[in-house]
């Protein structure tokens, strides 16, 4: 018996998500929706994911002026506090990147929102940090990419 | 994930069971056997979600261009095949922001293709897999009088990639780099060959037959473009992109708040504006129980945010400017991102000047504020 759950349990980490070290390093998803409602969707979606929204910085000011093509730009903050003391704590490098942030922006009728992979903080973080937490973070930023590319 | 959390589940079930009777275990076997194949049911990659996931950000949800190139044209559909499509996925284009999608298994790149190749009502074209030979000297002198304007002297394409999101949509497309190797491992002599005969409508990319060219100037054209690899591969990564420190970091001389005075000073004198200094926790707490040993600033420059955004919307992640200051146990530390590390993430050649200037900036910073 033992060997078969041995060879089931091979089975099912052969057919995992491809390795690490491969990772996407910026993940992306676009909305169909316009940027009003797409950063809706989006602020919805993180607090669903149980993280606070900290700050949503504009960083389009004075771009419209300049000529440029849209004046929709923030960027979003969001963390959970302890999983943010915890990091900031064991690797102070990571001050530098915390908390994760998000931009999105307006491109024409839609609405594009980029953030990086999670995996990076591991990278940086280096052996003080046990990386599951990454692996937590980037498949929460994934779900919560996907409910605001499928929100309508 | 869950598959797996299933399969510990019956194994935890098991080990409850004391009683492992002969039907048992092959009841058992039977669900693990459902498992399994219902396991291989769901992991049959969907194209349409994949390419929602992975490539509508830049193409466009319907392929009709952002970012990246536009790819639902019938005159680009027509003119690959799907191993280009397979291999651009693969190798990307280097430089000019399209990923390498390492992280695809081959079905799920199979699907991408196929649901791209959905678009057109037409089959897949196939091109012959004969190397065309001609004479590179002369197609050299044809690529500067016919080709450079738009895709550059030397091939390196024009400047931006696809249709930008700071530009008009109905501005022409941006010419792709030539002289990629992510582009000349994808493209066969055949595709390119094809693409100079028919040219892509809708695009700036005209018929050249059409313009008068002979099929021998085509052929001596093709012979140059190729001659463009120069035995680099896509996989030769940059001497620059190995062993970047990831953030600048430097211990101060003075007290936190000396040095957040410090730098307030350094940062206005690099041309900087100060937006607002405030704690890392700021907003995930209650005002006044955050750590007041964790202070970031924040600051700017138009027009170096406006020069940043027009090259890669994308960088909009890393603006405004920030320094972060940290006290811990008497030790004062300031600490930035290192603009050389992400300019690698973003794989855009043009973004590396930027960055360069961007690390200088935070550097000079760091070492106004500490020294
Ligand atoms: C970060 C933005 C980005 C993402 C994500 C992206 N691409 Fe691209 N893609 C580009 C850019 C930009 C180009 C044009 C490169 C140039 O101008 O040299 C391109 C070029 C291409 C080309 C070549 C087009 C031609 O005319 O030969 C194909 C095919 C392609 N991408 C497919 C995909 C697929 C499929 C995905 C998802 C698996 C994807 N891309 C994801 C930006 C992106
Ligand atoms: C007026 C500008 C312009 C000129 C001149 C031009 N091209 Fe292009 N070319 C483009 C654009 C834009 C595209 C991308 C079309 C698309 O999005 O499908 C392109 C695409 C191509 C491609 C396909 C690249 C890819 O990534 O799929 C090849 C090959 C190419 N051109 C070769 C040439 C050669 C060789 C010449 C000179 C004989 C030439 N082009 C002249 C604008 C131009």
């Amino acid at each position: 018996m033992k060997t078969w759950f041995a060879g089931a349990l091979l089975l099912c980490s052969l057919l995992q998500l491809p390795s690490l070290a491969h990772a996407e390093e910026i993940i992306m998803t676009r909305s169909v929706l316009a940027f009003p409602e797409a950063m809706l969707a989006l602020q919805e979606s993180i607090r669903a994911h149980g993280y606070t929204v900290s700050r949503v910085q504009r960083i389009d000011i004075g771009l419209t002026g300049m000529g440029y093509k849209t004046d929709k730009y923030r960027v979003v903050f969001a963390g959970k506090l302890e999983e943010i003391r915890q990091l900031t704590d064991k690797a102070p490098e990571l001050t530098a990147y915390l908390p994760p942030k998000i931009s999105i922006f307006a491109e024409g009728e839609q609405t594009v929102l980029v953030t990086l992979n999670p995996q990076l903080y591991a990278e940086i973080a280096g052996d003080a940090i046990d990386p599951i937490i990454f692996t937590h973070w980037e498949s929460d930023l994934r779900s919560i990419f996907r409910d605001v590319n499928v929100a309508r | 994930m869950v598959k797996c959390a299933a399969v510990s589940c019956i194994m935890e079930s098991d080990l409850k069971t004391t009683v492992i009777n002969g039907i048992n275990s092959m009841r058992l076997l039977f669900a693990v056997f459902l498992m399994v194949s219902g396991t291989l049911a769901l992991a049959a990659p969907r194209g349409d979600e994949l390419f929602a996931a992975h490539c509508a950000a830049c193409h466009g949800d319907t392929g009709a261009g952002g970012v990246g190139v536009p790819l639902s044209f019938p005159s680009f559909l027509d003119s690959v095949d799907d191993d280009f499509l397979r291999k651009t996925i693969r190798y990307g284009r280097p430089g000019r922001v399209m990923p390498a999608f390492r992280i695809l298994s081959n079905a799920q790149v199979d699907a991408i293709v196929r649901y791209i190749r959905g678009w057109s009502d037409k089959p897949a074209p196939v091109f012959s897999d004969k190397p065309v030979a001609g004479n590179a000297k002369h197609g050299k002198q044809l690529f500067s009088s016919y080709c450079a304007a738009c895709h550059g002297a030397d091939g390196e394409g024009g400047k931006g990639t696809g249709v930008t999101f700071s530009r008009k949509r109905d501005l022409p497309i941006i010419a792709p780099a030539l002289n990629n190797p992510g582009f000349l491992a994808a493209a066969s002599d055949g595709m390119i060959l094809h693409t100079l005969e028919y040219g892509r409508e809708n695009t700036p990319m005209r018929s050249f037959l059409v313009q008068g060219l002979t099929e021998q100037d085509l052929d001596d054209l093709v012979s140059y473009v190729r001659s463009f690899a120069n035995g680099k591969t896509p996989f030769d990564t940059p001497a620059s992109s190995t062993a970047v420190a990831k953030t600048i970091t430097a211990e101060s001389s003075y007290s936190l708040q000396e040095t957040i005075e410090n730098l307030e000073g350094a940062i206005v004198s690099q041309n900087f504006i100060l937006i607002r200094t405030e704690t890392l926790e700021h907003g995930l707490i209650a005002e006044g129980e955050e750590d007041s040993k964790e202070i970031i600033l924040h600051f700017c420059n138009f027009s170096f945010l406006y020069e940043a955004l027009k090259l890669d919307p994308r960088v909009g992640m890393f603006l405004p400017c920030r320094v972060t200051v940290t006290e811990r146990d008497g030790k004062v530390m300031v600490t930035t991102i290192n603009p050389l590390y992400l300019s690698r993430l973003f794989n855009n050649n043009e973004l590396d000047e930027y960055c360069r200037q961007m690390h200088d900036v935070y550097s000079a910073i760091l070492e106004d504020a500490t020294l």
